[in-house]
């Protein structure tokens, strides 16, 4: 018996080893197993939900902003096929955006140049309340910045810089037939009021620091834009925006935080106030008022550059002024409504009659009355007022609240059937519920960390409520590892039943907060395949190769150049010396889609152009040192795409060798020329 | 000749004017490369295509292998053929309107050996295109020539091009069968009249 007890004490301590072994390899299958049930959130026929076979088309585009990359990423819809990237706040050595001499002048500023900015919010223009597939109007945050793509070109054609502004976070919202595009301050700062920020301390944040609000015209026809107001508002942190629609069309609403006027420390001292404000702006009466004289005028010094698309070429001008509406000196214009604390997104139902607030710090997601409002400032149903702006009681505008919705709201868009989608941050998911009844009815989880989700035309009048794109914070162990930083993880989730259905995963570049979809056939037949040559208006254009020419006026030398399948003309150039300022003006003289040429110089502290047929583009180069420079074709044009190189010689300072220039011995007939009828 | 002959005769005259309407033949390239397809239309008095740069892409891919750069200018017949059509309807008019069977044949005859010079010359070009090659040029495959089809398909290189007879075409042929019928009727006619004599 002694030697059992003896046996089992001996043994004990080995089972109860052995034991923990065997648990941990089994919590490990646990884990693996959770891992494979995660999988099984996949529908059987997702596969075939987002197959678009070789050769098909998807049935939407979707712009994706590219956040801290300052560009926009198009991709297919359902397929999750990236389809471009195009550049807008940031320099793009791919194609020479921002490096050569006709897109330099779009990152201008008021800064000098700047080459780089985050992007965060793109809206599609709108015509009647429906994206109309002509413009992409996106901001920059860093250095306040509205832009303008053209979606016949996928190009930018226009950055406006935004004064009296820092952070233009909550940018750019367009009403419902693109009458203003609306921008708002996130960082409040100090106004000199003469165009710049003034030198205070920011102990004086509470006295001294105010938000503005920008009002933009947009030209019906060209989609020209013009800051036509600002409205200044008190220094909170106004963080995001979105238009009413329907009876609310003549609104737009604002969330703000920091209400505590804090200048340090925000994530507490922005965090102490239960409720911050989300602000309402009736927009025609604040245009009213502007129109009619109350609108004050201040100095200012902010830049608009525009890219004219006859000769390709940016042009920046420098305004001098601009126009504000005070709230306190213009009653009705403006309202604050309690929210909980520290709201994050604002969005507006498709009837236009609630408004949904994301309080990403609150358990409960409160949706407002447009009709409660109206009636509410009818009986001047207010508690107090902030700067002259009236506040309403939080109950007096409430329609409800959507109790235990999830942990972090932090955006809601709409399907156009009575539902609503939020994303929860904190606890990774997408939450469906009935706008009406303000029940939850679905959720499904996401990976990792929503911020931003989009439905097609969610942000309209009549989305479709087919798909929903949800952007995520933190990609983990989605893809393959590719070292510490990873591209963000989006994922398209079906909604076209009742219960949500995970279809598809899909790395995203740099980090898309907000996106657009829009129905492809809206967009693909306006898209331009190349440029009419004898519509090129540049001044440097050479549109036929006998054309060509080098000229020195003094210490500049501009070559005209131009480009077909598959020579450069001229190839051979002389005369060039060292501290020179070449400038290669370079025609793509093809007239066919998708034959761009690229150009490049060796040793050139630039990035290469890319030019499209029938365009000019004109790369700057100044030789450091003397000898022989090849340049040559950088798109794989042709069969004969490795022959299209040319020579520059580059002589000392002061050389007697003259500048000569050549393309090809003298041959009886010429190779193909361009003949533009 | 009869009111229907003559109005037949008129008839056959002004179809010649779809030749100003519409082109006369088209050529069809199509590769992988182009799944839009490039079409050279060749009119009476001037050559098109499916784009209005048709003729400068058609010239780059035949630089490649030394074909001479297509111009519009360099067909004298661009200039000459309308004058011959804008011929053949007055006179063709003016049979319609003199009304003599013997001239209504002698017009569709003068039309019918017009239109296979017209072909003759046509093919003629093609011939000389596609064998008067640039000794320089960067692709050379010995023995090959590149001479488009008249008629019908031909694979050359990674082209298959198609050359078929387009609406303007028509114009001649339903001239042809006017004239043919007009002449036809009134021998009737004339049959008759001469029993009834």
């Amino acid at each position: 018996m002694e030697t059992l007890i003896s046996k089992f004490k001996k043994v004990a301590p080995k089972a109860a080893l052995l034991m923990a072994v065997a648990a941990g390899a089994a919590l490990q299958g646990c884990n693996k197993t959770g891992g494979d049930d995660s999988d099984k959130a996949v529908d059987s026929d997702a596969a075939s939900a987002v197959y678009v076979a070789p050769g098909e088309h998807d049935e939407l585009y979707s712009f994706l902003s590219g956040g801290f990359n300052g560009q926009m990423s198009v991709y297919g819809i359902p397929s999750g096929r990236l389809l471009k990237i195009i550049p807008v706040f940031s320099q793009f050595p791919e194609n020479g955006y921002g490096y050569n001499e006709e897109t330099k002048p779009m990152l201008q500023t008021s800064h000098g140049f700047v080459p780089w900015d985050d992007l965060h919010h793109p809206k599609l223009s709108r015509t009647d309340g429906m994206a109309d597939g002509r413009w992409l109007f996106v901001n920059g945050n860093n250095t306040p910045r509205v832009a303008r793509i053209d979606l016949k070109t996928f190009e930018t054609v226009e950055i406006m810089e935004i004064p009296n502004s820092a952070g233009n976070h909550c940018s750019p919202y367009p009403t419902n037939n693109n009458e203003y595009v609306i921008a708002g301050t996130r960082f409040s700062v100090p106004l000199d009021m003469k165009g710049g920020t003034a030198d205070v301390s920011m102990e004086e944040y509470k006295d001294k620091f105010r938000g503005s609000i920008s009002f933009i015209k947009v030209d019906k026809e060209d989609g020209d834009m013009e800051l036509d107001f600002q409205v200044l508002v008190p220094g909170f942190d106004y963080d995001l925006a979105n238009g009413g629609k329907g009876p609310s069309n003549d609104w737009v609403f604002f969330t703000t935080y920091n209400t505590e006027k804090s200048a340090t420390l925000k994530e507490l001292g922005a965090s102490q106030n239960d409720r911050d404000y989300l602000a309402a702006i009736n927009w025609k009466l604040a245009a009213k008022y502007a129109a009619e004289g109350k609108a004050h005028e201040m100095p200012a010094n902010y830049y608009h550059n525009k890219l004219d698309h006859g000769s390709f070429q940016a042009k920046s001008e420098v305004k001098k002024t601009v126009r504000y509406l005070l709230p306190e000196e213009c009653p009705g214009m403006m309202y604050l409504l309690p929210a909980p604390k520290s709201p994050h997104g604002i969005d507006v139902d498709p009837t236009g009659e609630y408004m949904v607030v994301n309080g990403k710090l609150a358990s409960s997601l409160p949706v407002f009355s447009f009709s409660k409002m109206e009636e509410a400032i009818k009986n001047k149903d207010f508690d107090g007022e902030v700067n002259g702006i009236p506040v309403f009681k939080y109950e007096s505008v409430l329609y409800g609240e959507v109790k235990e919705p999830g942990l972090g709201p932090l955006h809601t868009e709409f399907d156009g059937k009575g539902n609503a989608y939020s994303t929860m941050f904190v606890s990774s998911e997408v939450v469906k519920w009935n706008v009406k009844d303000l029940k939850v009815t679905d959720r499904i989880p996401v990976y990792y960390s929503p911020g931003h989700l989009m439905i097609p035309g969610g942000d309209t009048e009549k989305p479709y409520g087919k798909y929903l794109v949800v952007m995520n914070k933190i990609t983990k162990d989605r893809f393959l590892p590719t070292g510490p930083e990873l591209m963000h993880s989006a994922q398209l989730i079906d909604i076209s039943g009742e219960k949500m259905k995970m279809l598809l995963d899909f790395p995203t570049v740099a980090e898309p907060h907000y996106a657009q979809a829009i129905k492809a056939d809206l967009v693909a037949p306006n898209s331009v395949k190349f440029h009419k040559l004898d519509e090129n208006t540049h001044p440097e254009a050479v549109k036929n190769e006998k054309d060509v020419s080098v000229t020195r006026k003094g210490k500049t030398v501009t070559v005209k150049m131009t480009a077909i399948r598959s020579h450069l003309t001229p190839d051979n150039i002389e005369g060039i010396q060292v501290g020179d300022t070449v400038l290669f003006h370079v025609t793509n003289l093809e007239q066919d889609w998708d034959v761009p040429h690229g150009f490049a110089v060796m040793g050139a502290n630039n990035a290469e152009t890319l030019i499209m047929p029938g365009a000019t583009q004109t790369l700057r180069w100044v030789p450091k040192q003397e000898g022989v420079f090849p340049f040559y074709c950088t798109d794989f044009c042709s069969a004969l795409h490795q022959e299209m190189q040319g020579y520059v010689r580059v002589s000392p300072k002061g050389s007697n060798v003259p500048i000569k220039f050549r393309m090809g011995e003298k041959r009886p007939v010429p190779p193909a020329t361009a003949s533009v009828n | 000749m009869k009111a229907l002959s003559r109005v037949l005769m008129i008839i056959a005259a002004l179809s010649l004017g779809l030749l100003f309407l519409f082109p006369m033949w088209k050529i069809y390239l199509e590769a992988p490369q182009y799944p839009e397809g490039l079409e050279m239309h060749i009119w009476v008095n001037q050559i098109s295509g499916s784009s209005e740069s048709v003729l400068q892409n058609f010239n780059i891919l035949n630089h490649y292998i030394g074909m001479r750069p297509i111009h519009a200018e360099s067909f004298a017949e661009l200039k000459i053929m309308p004058y011959v059509v804008i011929f053949f309807m007055i006179t063709g008019v003016i049979v319609g309107l003199v009304g003599t069977r013997k001239l209504v044949l002698a017009w569709v005859a003068l039309l019918m050996v017009g239109g296979a010079v017209g072909i003759l010359d046509f093919y003629l070009w093609l011939v000389r295109f596609g064998t008067n090659l640039d000794p320089t040029a960067p692709i050379k495959i010995p023995g090959m020539t590149y001479i488009p089809p008249l008629l019908g398909h031909k694979e050359l290189l990674n082209f298959d091009a198609l050359s078929l007879p387009s609406t303007g075409s028509l114009g001649i042929l339903l001239a042809i069968v006017f004239a043919g019928i007009a002449f036809y009727v009134s021998r009737k006619k004339e049959v008759k009249e001469k029993i009834t004599a």
